[in-house]
């Protein structure tokens, strides 16, 4: 029974495909798995976006959205009816191809990135041998959109946003590679499949999740600071920054374009989540031995649905961080945490297993934290700044 | 040690957001269109014309006297006065206004109107639900539209009210008391009574 449910669709899609001419089968069955993920991320978003609304609003005292169906759930159909019926505005001066590319090159490396998560047992796109590395490079290229989207707009705010993006991205690319390291030493393999077969097994009833080791724990926080900053979200907003500089990189776009832009970020979001799900939280696998008969795909959802409501937590906790705070966390504290955290995996990797090794890998996390958070704090302070020639 | 003002902030949303589902008064949104807030006495937004008795037209407080018309800071009234005259609510012959129109999208709510006006015929109304998809013909208000009486005057502004009427029935009173004292002797020369002397001279400053 369990089993049935957890390759339900599975099955279904080798079912399916069972009818094609043999010829297309292998076309066939990656254009159903392509429908899926479009369809259910797309939705997924749909979803978050209400709720997000909603938890910020509870977060602020009050209701959100609540008037366009019950308990205002039908709001992202409204909202999606508005902004296609939207005039959709293009700057005489912008460059006019690539200002149309923008969004949607965006929009095609966001849903690319799905293509190497495993959503479930059996239940991934292209099962690739560098599925870490294809990752990270399509997420480069949505730094590389926002970049075009300000670039083309012809407007010093988009353009001041897109720059903004761009050292944003670059800077926290580092220890968001770095902490992913760790797991792909543990593992020896960049492939997402075999390091969340890894983590199936259980020591009783306990997971063995990398998570719930001193270097993954590090790792895991560092990687998800780091993806909210590469995913825009606030904090790391600046790019944004609708109090600064309007709407940032996409000041100039209207309409669905600034819907597709709104959907890309989100599908940035999500994606980045499912790694860090995959890498530190065990992927599709069951937190506990005994609740392994719960397919896996909803395994995958539910943990999914965690972070993003950790995402939201977050956003309607913390202010926006200053241009030379953001660069002083990224490579003061981020880096050097990153870092020291490699040789903390490598420490537990060739210490014997027992108490020693959690004592030894647990200091080498805590000691650099409590060091470098202090000389964050205390490090530096704000000087006048003097110009040489436009004084 | 850093991290830990992150921690007592994420503390303090996560006690707003599970609060809200419990406490009440969290909540602190009035959802409108369901609920409303009462609205307090003072409440002003555009000019209604009042009149005395069940049909606006005849008990018209108004005499077209175009004082309002030529006071209002932003011109937003227009008044055609009549040719002929017409018994108002007492039974005496006066003007009335033939149009009587204010563009609401011009008027400023500044109760200049009223503060001028020496017959009681034009006060503030409270309502304010008045959206239109019409800009021109939806925001120009005629004398049907502006007409409400003083029952309604009343309700909205009672102290106000109150005060208003007291006047006219002193008023009243005296032109009464006057009328007896002239005997028999008709004179029909009077037409207006005397302005209202307090409220048109402040305002002409």
């Amino acid at each position: 029974m369990g089993e049935t449910a957890d390759q339900l669709f599975v099955t279904l899609q080798h079912w399916l495909v069972g009818y094609a001419p043999a010829s297309l089968r292998s076309i066939l069955s990656a254009l159903l798995s392509v429908i899926a993920i479009l369809v259910v991320f797309a939705l997924l978003f749909a979803i978050t976006t209400v709720l997000e609304r909603k938890g910020l609003g509870r977060i602020q005292n009050r209701y959100g959205p609540n008037r366009v169906g019950p308990f205002g759930f039908l709001q992202p159909i409204a909202d999606g009816i508005k902004s296609l019926t939207k005039e959709d505005i293009v700057p005489r001066a912008a460059d006019k191809v690539v200002h149309f590319l923008a969004p949607v090159v965006l929009v095609i490396a966001a849903f690319s990135l799905y293509a190497v998560l495993p959503i479930g047992r059996n239940m991934v796109l292209a099962n690739l041998d560098a599925g870490v590395l294809f990752f990270f490079a399509i997420s480069s290229v949505m730094e590389l959109t926002i970049f075009m989207a300000g670039w083309s707009s012809r407007n010093k705010y988009s353009l001041l946003g897109a720059m903004r993006a761009i050292a944003q991205m670059i800077s926290y690319e580092v220890p968001l590679i770095l902490a992913a390291v760790t797991v792909i030493m543990a593992t020896g393999s960049l492939s997402t499949v075999t390091i969340v077969e890894r983590q199936a097994g259980y020591t009783g009833i306990l997971p063995h999740w990398f998570v719930f080791t001193p270097w993954g724990f590090a790792g895991f926080v560092l990687f998800m600071i780091a993806a909210t900053a590469e995913s825009n979200r606030s904090p790391f907003d600046l790019p944004e920054g609708e109090s600064e500089i309007i709407a940032g990189y996409y000041t100039e776009y209207s309409g669905f374009k600034f819907a597709l832009f709104f959907l890309g970020e989100y599908l940035g979001m999500f994606a980045i989540s499912g790694l860090g799900i995959t890498l530190f939280l065990g992927g599709w696998a069951a937190p506990l031995s005994f609740l392994t008969w719960i397919p896996s795909y909803l395994w995958f959802f539910a943990k999914l649905l965690v972070m993003i409501s950790a995402f939201i937590w977050v956003r309607g906790t913390l202010p926006r961080l200053r241009m030379d705070q953001l660069m002083n966390f990224a490579w003061r504290f981020m880096l050097p945490m990153a870092l020291l955290n490699l040789v903390t995996a490598g420490v537990w990797r060739f210490l014997p297993q027992g108490l020693l090794r959690w004592f030894v890998c647990a200091l080498l996390v805590v000691v650099p934290y409590v060091l470098l958070g202090r000389g964050l704090a205390q490090g530096w302070r704000l000087e006048k700044r003097v110009y040489r020639f436009a004084e | 040690m850093l991290g830990e003002g992150i921690a007592k902030g994420l503390v303090e949303t996560a006690r707003n957001f599970i609060g809200s589902y419990f406490s009440k008064n969290r909540l602190t949104t009035v959802q409108y269109p369901e609920e409303r807030l009462p609205q307090i006495e003072a409440t002003r937004d555009f000019p209604f014309l009042v009149y005395d008795g069940d049909d606006w037209q005849a008990g018209m407080r108004c005499v077209g006297c175009q004082i309002c018309e030529k006071e209002c800071p932003p011109k937003c009234i227009y008044i055609e006065k009549s040719k002929d005259k017409k018994p108002d609510a007492v039974g005496k012959l006066q003007f009335y206004p033939a149009v009587f129109n204010i563009d609401v999208s011009v008027c400023m709510s500044c109760q200049i109107c009223v503060e001028v006006c020496p017959f009681e015929a034009i006060k503030m109304d409270t309502e304010f639900e008045l959206s239109t998809d019409n800009r021109f013909g939806g925001l120009l208000w005629d004398k049907a539209r502006l007409s409400k009486p003083n029952a309604y005057y009343g309700k909205v502004h009672p102290t106000d009210a109150a005060a208003s009427d007291a006047l006219l029935a002193e008023e009243k009173a005296k032109v009464e008391a006057k009328a007896k004292a002239a005997g028999e002797t008709k004179t029909n020369s009077e037409l207006t009574s005397p302005p209202l002397a307090t409220s048109g001279a402040t305002s002409k400053q």
